[in-house]
């Protein structure tokens, strides 16, 4: 009895971003154009393609989120990663070395951002908004305010976006999708199961009782930007690879749509509420719309709209549960 | 029926029969309770008997669902807290619902304030907030500073006023105590009395039952939703009091099994803080339970965050086990066994959105952590072992702590500790706004681990619970603590002296 009402409790939480999910793919589904185009193997490998940057990128501002923070860099540490990724492979740099590099520099992003929050005591919001003008205009130094494209391609990284291959079905996928999927898994596993995962809900349900509990809420704080400067750093890769191209202009926005995807999956943005695999379902689910949009031949405007209205919705679900069931409490 | 006649006979407030359920859960089965014109009614019962509903049904938050409320004899039917006010019934919450950053004044006239065709009108704002600050006898309260930098007592007083405003036939009062010191806590039943003589009816919840006694002149108690008895205060003993509360005899309050000083464990020579303490010093031995008391602002509680390395110290040494240990961090003074309770359990002391399995093994992840992982199941056995150590009331580990009474919460922080291991506690007012039942738990737990060989150090503004627990009490005052003395060689009246600077006079006189 008592294992059962746990269990039902956790399970709420956990599947109401899947719930959303099925709400879309069902009223798509409604749909006789959408039904015939939509749901298709190579259909979805497109859209899993489509929503790897942002994934990736929900990934390190989940921690942030759920941390109590925010990280308004992302979109302009994408760009600024962007093109250092086409910097590295135009200096005849391999895989692993672009890949790490690039890593490592959205993490020292990252570092920074958390270190001036940490050090000086500073709102999340202004120093990653100062960090946002700070790297798109670094990017754009960088490239000379043009995009960059490497004389010679590297195959392995222009291949981790690349679901060109057999498009009429859905495997195989591209490996950025593999690897968006294996981190995911990590990811989950070290916010749900690890010490540092529960430090980091700690942090962001209070501060003062994590600071109580000998937490050290300093370092974690810089470790979780740090973290999240290398996905973003990650999702900076996989942009490259989208274009094939270094582009310091790309990605405007992208932090608000990285946020949405985090908020749609049930985090809290006043911190200690979120989960990975909500995040990542909201990032899937922000795909399907802009996908299914997109098949219907809707216009931009359209989409925008939808997506708006499905984030306040999804949101505004936590806050209409409670009162629907004073309502029929009421009227019974 | 003539009105004048009716009115001598006719009880200010009449409660009659209230009941109030939610859903399957019965909060209130049949309340009774009469409050004449002028008189001071203690409302006592423990957390869940009732006591915060029956208010809220007063206020106008809730409507009764059975019963009837009448005011000076006519029916009373509150939609809403603003009209129960202007129907002459004002609530003080527990919790203060002051706008820190608007001043006195604004805060006094808070959703009432004068207007004319949506101006404000300034001018009578502030003769309103002067009258009430008037009324109860602190006209010197500065109108224009914003509440966020008073005192919490003063913060409580521009409360009481606020409530003045619109001239209220019953004012009803949750703990209003609760955070306020000895001196503090005279002026306000000072000022009830005040309102009393002019013939307002006051409803006074608290749980401290001596406090009861001082203020009021009759009582009810609550159990279980229903109330239980009521009598008038002078002739009844507290025993019999609590004995209604609880439903059973409280033979022992305060335990206290013997035990034995050993080793000091915790040596503070001339601990100085940035701010406060000014000077500290004190050794606390394995197996006793050192008391501090003074008034709220005397510097306990930044004394035991300093020790603990919340804050930093600016002078001093602290040894450990006889171990130097004047620099430190939380996370090494819990690696070295020290632990400290919270005087704030909502603010500080527990992660109210996490489950009760997080918070009590929050600084001891394990058993079972292997590679920084975990051990879910581990970790949910230990939680439950305290539970049930602890008789937590609480549906499983998983359950946000937040859900909790103020009782159990208190139960979890306090768990924390025991399920660290540490051997030196530092109780910051651990009793603070719980209910009698969870209150003589935790005497009784500090008593049985105090016979284990722990060390405590108990920080408490309710002098009873510092004479009834501890071996030794010491006093602080404007930053600086007294001679740390056994119980038995102070007087009450010697510690009140000095809590407030008095201590020498004292003697001489």
């Amino acid at each position: 009895m008592k294992l059962a009402q746990l269990g039902s409790r956790d399970f709420l939480k956990a599947v109401r971003p899947f719930v959303g999910l099925f709400v879309v793919l069902l009223l798509f589904a409604v749909d006789a154009e959408l039904r015939s185009l939509f749901f298709k193997g190579g259909n979805f490998k497109t859209i899993l393609t489509q929503t790897v940057i942002v994934a990736i990128g929900a990934m390190g501002m989940t921690l942030v989120i759920v941390s109590g923070g925010i990280d308004l860099s992302a979109g302009s540490l994408v760009a600024l990663c962007s093109v250092v990724t086409a910097k590295l492979i135009e200096h005849g740099h391999g895989f692993a070395a672009v890949l790490a590099l690039t890593v490592l520099v959205g993490g020292l992003a990252g570092l920074a951002n958390g270190g001036i929050i940490t050090a000086f005591r500073m709102m999340p919001f202004i120093v990653t908004l100062g960090m946002m003008g700070i790297a798109r205009g670094l990017s754009k130094w960088l490239a000379n305010n043009q995009t960059v494209n490497p004389d010679e391609p590297l195959e392995s990284v222009n291949r981790l976006m690349d679901n060109s291959q057999s498009p009429l079905t859905f495997f195989p996928l591209p490996d950025g999708v593999w690897l968006a999927l294996g981190l995911a898994v990590l990811m989950t596993v070290v916010l749900r199961s690890t010490v540092f995962g529960r430090y980091v809900f700690a942090i962001g349900s209070n501060e003062d009782t994590a600071r109580l509990c000998g937490i050290r809420v300093n370092a974690n704080k810089i470790a979780i930007y740090a973290l999240a400067g290398a996905f973003f750093g990650l999702a900076g890769v996989m942009q490259f690879s989208r274009l094939t191209q270094g582009d310091p202009s790309v990605a405007i926005g992208l932090e608000l749509q990285i946020i949405a995807a985090v908020v749609i999956g049930g985090a809290s943005l006043s911190g200690g509420a979120g989960s990975i695999p909500g995040s990542v379902i909201g990032a899937f689910m922000m795909a399907c719309l802009a996908n299914g949009s997109g098949i219907k031949d809707w216009p931009n405007y359209m989409q925008e709209i939808i997506i708006g209205v499905v984030i306040i919705v999804a949101v505004g679900m936590d806050k209409v549960e409670p009162m629907l069931q004073r309502f029929f409490r009421r009227g019974k | 029926m003539p009105v004048d006649d009716s009115s001598a006979l006719e009880p200010r407030l009449r409660v009659e029969r209230v009941a109030k359920r939610f859903g399957t859960t019965v909060a209130l089965d049949g309340v009774s309770l009469e409050v004449a014109s002028g008189e001071v009614h203690a409302l006592i019962g423990e957390n869940g008997a009732g006591k915060s509903t029956l208010m809220k049904v007063l206020s106008g938050a809730h409507r009764p669902d059975a019963g009837s409320l009448t005011l000076d004899g006519q029916p009373f039917e509150p939609s809403d807290p603003l009209h129960a006010h202007n129907c002459g019934v004002a609530m003080i919450y527990q919790e203060l619902n002051l706008a820190p950053d608007l001043s006195v004044e604004e805060n006094i006239l808070l959703g009432r304030e004068p207007a004319a065709l949506g101006w404000l009108r300034r001018g009578e704002r502030r003769r309103l907030a002067k009258r009430a600050l008037e009324e109860i006898g602190q006209p010197q309260m500065p109108l224009d500073t914003p509440v966020r930098s008073l005192t919490i007592a003063q913060q409580q007083l521009v409360e009481i006023a606020r409530a003045l405003v619109g001239e209220p036939r019953v004012l009803i009062m949750d703990e209003p105590t609760s955070s306020l010191t000895q001196v503090d806590t005279e002026n306000l039943f000072g000022v009830i009395e005040r309102m009393s003589r002019r013939g307002v009816s006051v409803i006074y919840i608290s749980h401290f039952l001596e406090e009861c006694q001082r203020v009021a002149s009759r009582f009810t108690v609550l159990r279980d939703g229903r109330s239980v008895g009521s009598g008038a205060m002078s002739g009844t003993a507290l025993d019999s009091i609590i004995q209604l509360m609880v439903g059973r005899t409280v033979d022992e309050i305060y335990p206290r099994t013997s035990r034995a000083a050993g080793e000091p464990v915790l040596e503070l020579c001339g601990v100085a803080g940035l701010a406060k303490p000014s000077r500290v010093d004190l050794t606390l031995r394995a197996g006793e339970i050192v008391g501090l008391f003074g008034l709220v602002g005397a510097g306990r509680t930044e004394t035991l965050r300093a020790v603990f390395g919340l804050d930093r110290l600016a002078n001093g040494i602290v040894k450990i086990f006889s171990h130097e240990a004047t620099r430190s961090t939380p996370a090494k003074r819990l690696a070295n066994g020290v632990g400290l309770l919270s005087e704030d359990r909502k603010e500080e002391g527990l992660l109210l959105g996490r489950s009760i399995a997080d918070n009590l093994t929050m600084t001891r992840l394990g058993p079972g952590t292997h590679l920084g992982i975990v051990n879910g199941t581990a970790q949910a056995a230990a939680a439950g072992k305290w539970m049930a150590k602890l008789d937590v009331k609480a549906s499983d580990a998983a359950q946000p702590v937040g859900e909790l009474s103020g009782g159990n919460q208190q139960k979890i922080a306090l768990g924390r500790l025991l399920h660290h291991e540490a051997d030196i506690l530092l109780l910051d007012e651990p009793t603070r706004g719980i209910d009698v039942g969870s209150k003589a738990q935790i005497y009784r737990l500090m008593n049985e681990l105090a016979a284990q060989g722990k060390a405590l150090v108990f920080v408490s503004s309710y002098l009873p619970e510092l004479l009834g627990v501890c071996d030794r009490i010491g006093v602080m005052f404007r930053g600086e603590l007294s001679e740390v003395r056994p119980v038995a060689d102070w007087s009450e009246a010697e510690i009140i002296r000095a809590a407030v600077g008095q201590a020498d006079a004292g003697e001489a006189a």
